[in-house]
């Protein structure tokens, strides 16, 4: 519970309506999509980076805790106030400060939403390709916050890359700005880039300067079946050796496929040990549709049994649709899922889906495993029921062996989720101890009395279990 | 009943795995951006009432009414979870359990159960319009005294308001127009009785122009709609049997309606009834004849007009149709054989804000999510506006109005009928 005092504060500076207390808002800014939750003292939606300015003010001088949370769409606990506190929403800041097309920029507030984002930069022709998975229901200063990723990273690469520079609200509620409208610069050290990836525990984003490209013009999609795992690793690194760089180059394991056909009876080939779906783009249609005859051949010489290239836009979409259903089908077989987000070298993709099959087994929880071949990215989904207190002693230790292995393969803990509050037991295992030395050290100059997002990506002191 | 036997079930929110994806396709999240007033939270509130950590506190009972019925979420769930129908059942238990405003049955109960009294309610609107009133008032600007949501009230009502209702100036039989094909009941509802009663006409003739013959019984009732939306349940369940026996005594090949609620609600009926031996056989019969207007002239082959109307038209997707029903392509197809331009607004499928009564109780978010719907119809630059619902007709033209904009709302298979007319010369025209 705040002080009413505070609370009357808080009012004063966003207004009457943008300050919520009751049961149920509380509720509502309790969880994001994880299976945990925790309800906060207060929400808090500001209106302007001066407003968020005003707001860091007052918790500065109360020692309140601060979560910036924008659609809580976040897959690691990142947003979520375990320590109560505010949680301050950024939604209402949803506006495009700029579009330069000239310069290929764009300044926006932290609360839009990326996919309007994109489809307003893409009426002019232009282009931002990060594209998370929640794209339609994630923000822009969520996607810079976690540093999120997407299919189309392979050749494009993920939203840090894209940031030019921005404004953030420190701690003691000073306004940063750091970066510029340009594309080189050296000048000093590189703050924008030391918020990206902090989840909100080192400054509140609230506003984006953004780097934009041409939008390719043409597509191609295909789909390759592979009876056997390693070949469809080997074709990958073939692709990419004969020197093309597809958009994006997706994997579906066994697990995954059959659970898919399971739930919607598509006609996938539930024998076959990987699905590979494989995309180029670029702005010569003739260009595009020889790279993506070269990866069907690619395909079927390394293993493929079976190669389908989309020939329009609705068979596209149904080359995509196995993929794109991955998520419905994992949460019908069980009530509650956890998505974990390891990246281990692209080399060794086979190796790991075989591993995690034996961790599976050894447990005897179903773990399904999908993401991103083409640069390393595996999402295993670990499949339980929360109401079952085995489950969840189970769910812990899956995950501890999988991030063990992927940190002894050369990997990481996460390439876009973020570390949140779910991983955070295992950063030190995956950075080493000189690294979050140096992060807590960083987070004790900018955020001193440790009130912004407390407990997130350095362990200090708050786990989702209690205090 | 047992009110507990109206909460939804466990099976009904466990899968839900708040991704989010149902947040942005609210309209009442796209207007006040609070995570409080969007499809995630409705079905997390439920849940935790269910679990007993909350309570049904005038805030809780708030924001379960605060769900327009849109059926947005519902469509887009990756899980199949149903957030829309999770705060519908909510409804009918709150209001089993919880004490009413003494309005409400008078509302229910009474006023929307008696098609009369709908019918004489309207009187005084239409003095009011008829004799002078209105444009005095307007000329003295007396409606600028009104509270904003008063003022937009008496401005919602369309101007001229019919003078009689339209079952009162209809045969119960129709007769088919030449040859005549098919034998049809005509559902009227509430609105198209009285406010709309052109619409209906023009659906009439429509369907006479195409050969059928239309059963249209005086004593229909409403249908339902206003008591599901408000958790009435046992009204909205004597209603039904009463239309269901209503139709029950003809032989009919379909039962049409040109109200995209009375559709959508007709069409649940053997829902309703499922566990009910004695009526839902007769439920599910019923239900399976229903058909939209423009869902049946697309199937069974509407007459096209020789001349399109020299008009630019755009179309909004009532919910009830789009959703409800399915039906998104036939009002597009009548409205594309009807008139010279048709064009699609961005964003046409998404709610107006109406949902039938939030202009009354959740006022300020129904109107913002209206303007930005009527800054979509602005950018369509189209003179007139097509929808297929009553409920959005009216919010429709409020917004139209609001905004100065000189679009006028019809049904499109008023347009339709408007093209029959407009075509003098009948040897050109050709079946589709």
């Amino acid at each position: 519970m705040l002080a009413p005092q505070i609370i009357r504060e808080l009012k004063k500076i966003v207004g009457e309506k943008n300050v919520l207390t009751s049961p149920e808002d509380l509720i509502a800014y309790s969880y994001d999509a994880t299976f945990l939750e925790h309800r906060p003292d207060a929400v808090v939606l500001p209106g302007s980076t001066e407003e968020v300015s005003e707001v860091m003010k007052v918790a500065y001088r109360e020692g309140l805790p601060v979560i910036p949370r924008g659609m809580g769409s976040g897959l690691a606990g990142g947003s979520i106030p375990f320590s109560g506190g505010v949680v301050l929403a950024l939604t209402r800041m949803n506006r495009i400060l700029e579009i330069d097309e000239e310069n290929m920029t764009a300044w926006v507030e932290a609360g839009i939403i990326t996919a309007e984002f994109q489809a307003e930069v893409e009426k002019r022709g232009l282009f931002y390709p990060p594209d998370p998975s929640s794209h339609k229901y994630s923000t822009i200063g969520g996607n810079v916050a976690c540093n999120a990723g997407g299919p189309r990273c392979l050749k494009y690469g993920v939203t840090g890359d894209y940031v030019l520079g921005m404004k953030v609200v420190l701690a003691d509620g000073r306004i940063l700005k750091t970066g510029g409208k340009v594309i080189k610069n050296v000048t000093g050290y590189n703050l924008s880039h030391l918020f990206i990836g902090t989840e909100g525990t080192l400054g509140v984003i609230t506003e984006v300067l953004l780097k934009l490209i041409s939008k390719p013009r043409y597509v191609s999609t295909a789909f390759a079946v592979f009876p056997n795992l390693e070949d469809a690793g080997r074709a990958v690194h073939r692709i990419l050796l004969a020197g093309i760089t597809p958009a994006s180059i997706e994997l579906m394991d066994q697990t995954t496929i059959g659970t898919v056909e399971e739930y919607l009876h598509l006609g996938l080939p539930t024998w076959a040990e990987a699905i590979l779906i494989l995309e180029a783009d670029g702005n010569q249609e003739e260009a595009v549709l020889r790279e993506i005859e070269a990866i069907a051949r690619i395909c079927r010489e390394n293993g493929a049994v079976e190669v389908k290239v989309a020939r329009d836009e609705a068979e596209r979409n149904s080359l995509w649709k196995a993929r794109r259903s991955v998520s419905p089908s994992l949460a019908r077989r069980a009530p509650n899922k956890l998505g974990e987000d390891i990246t281990v070298p692209r080399s060794r993709i086979p190796e790991a889906v075989r591993r995690i099959r034996e961790i599976s087994q050894k447990y005897g929880l179903p773990v399904v495993v999908f993401g991103h071949a083409g640069d390393g990215n595996l999402h295993p989904n670990i499949l339980f029921d929360k109401r079952r207190p085995e489950d969840m002693e189970k769910v812990e230790k899956i995950a501890g062996e999988i991030f063990k292995m992927a940190v002894e393969m050369g990997g990481v803990l996460s390439g876009e989720h973020g570390v949140g509050i779910l991983k955070q037991p295992y950063l030190e295992m995956a950075v080493g101890p000189v690294a979050v030395e140096i992060m807590k050290a960083i987070k004790q100059a900018l955020d001193p009395k440790g009130i912004l997002n407390p407990g997130k990506v350095v362990p200090l002191g708050v786990s989702w279990r209690g205090e | 009943m047992n009110p507990e036997s109206l909460l939804p079930t466990e099976e009904q929110y466990l899968f839900c795995i708040r991704c989010g994806q149902c947040v942005t396709e609210c309209p009442t999240f796209r207007v006040t951006l609070k995570e409080t007033q969007s499809p995630r939270a409705r079905v997390m509130l439920v849940r935790k009432f269910l679990e007993g950590e909350l309570s049904p506190s005038p805030n809780f009972v708030d924001q379960i009414y605060s769900c327009l019925d849109c059926l947005a979420c519902n469509a887009v769930c990756p899980v199949g979870i149903k957030p829309a129908d999770l705060a519908l059942q909510m409804r009918a238990y709150l209001h089993k359990t919880q004490p009413q405003p003494w309005i409400k049955p008078l509302v229910f109960r009474v006023y929307f159960t008696h098609p009369r009294l709908i019918e004489l309610s309207m009187l005084p609107f239409v003095l009011y319009q008829r004799l002078g009133l209105q444009r005095l008032l307007h000329s003295l600007k007396a409606n600028n005294l009104l509270p904003a949501q008063l003022r937009d009230l008496e401005r919602l009502l369309p101007n001229p308001l019919p003078l009689r209702p339209l079952r009162a100036s209809l045969p119960e039989l129709i007769p088919a127009r030449g040859e005549r094909k098919r034998r049809v009941g005509f559902f009227l509802g509430c609105f198209q009785n009285t406010i709309f009663a052109q619409g209906s006409a023009a659906s009439i003739k429509v369907l006479a122009e195409n050969g059928c013959e239309i059963f249209m019984p005086r004593n229909v009732r409403c249908c339902g709609m206003p008591h599901l939306g408000y958790g009435e349940l046992d009204t909205f369940l004597e209603l039904a049997r009463h239309n269901i026996a209503l139709f029950e005594r003809e032989d009919l090949e379909a039962i049409v309606t040109d109200c995209a609620t009375c559709g959508s609600t007709l069409k649940e009926y053997g829902h309703y009834f499922k566990d009910n031996p004695k009526w839902s056989k007769k439920a599910e019969k019923f239900s399976r004849k229903v058909r939209d207007v423009s869902e049946f002239l697309l199937e069974t082959g509407f007459r096209r007009p020789a001349r399109k109307l020299p008009l630019k038209v755009t179309y909004h997707d009532p919910c009830h149709l789009r959703r409800a029903q399915g039906m998104w392509k036939q009002p597009r197809q009548i409205l594309e054989a009807s008139v010279e331009e048709f064009v699609e607004m961005e964003g046409a499928d998404t709610c107006c804000g109406s949902a039938g009564t939030q202009i009354l109780t959740h006022y300020e978010t129904s109107m913002a999510i209206l303007e930005r719907k009527i800054k979509q119809v602005e950018a369509s630059g189209a003179s007139v506006l097509a929808t297929g619902c009553p409920g959005c007709q009216l919010q429709l033209g409020l917004g139209a109005k609001k905004r100065g904009l000189k679009v006028q709302v019809f049904h499109p298979v008023e347009l339709l009928d408007l093209a029959y007319s407009y075509s003098s010369d009948d040897s050109q025209e050709e079946r589709c």
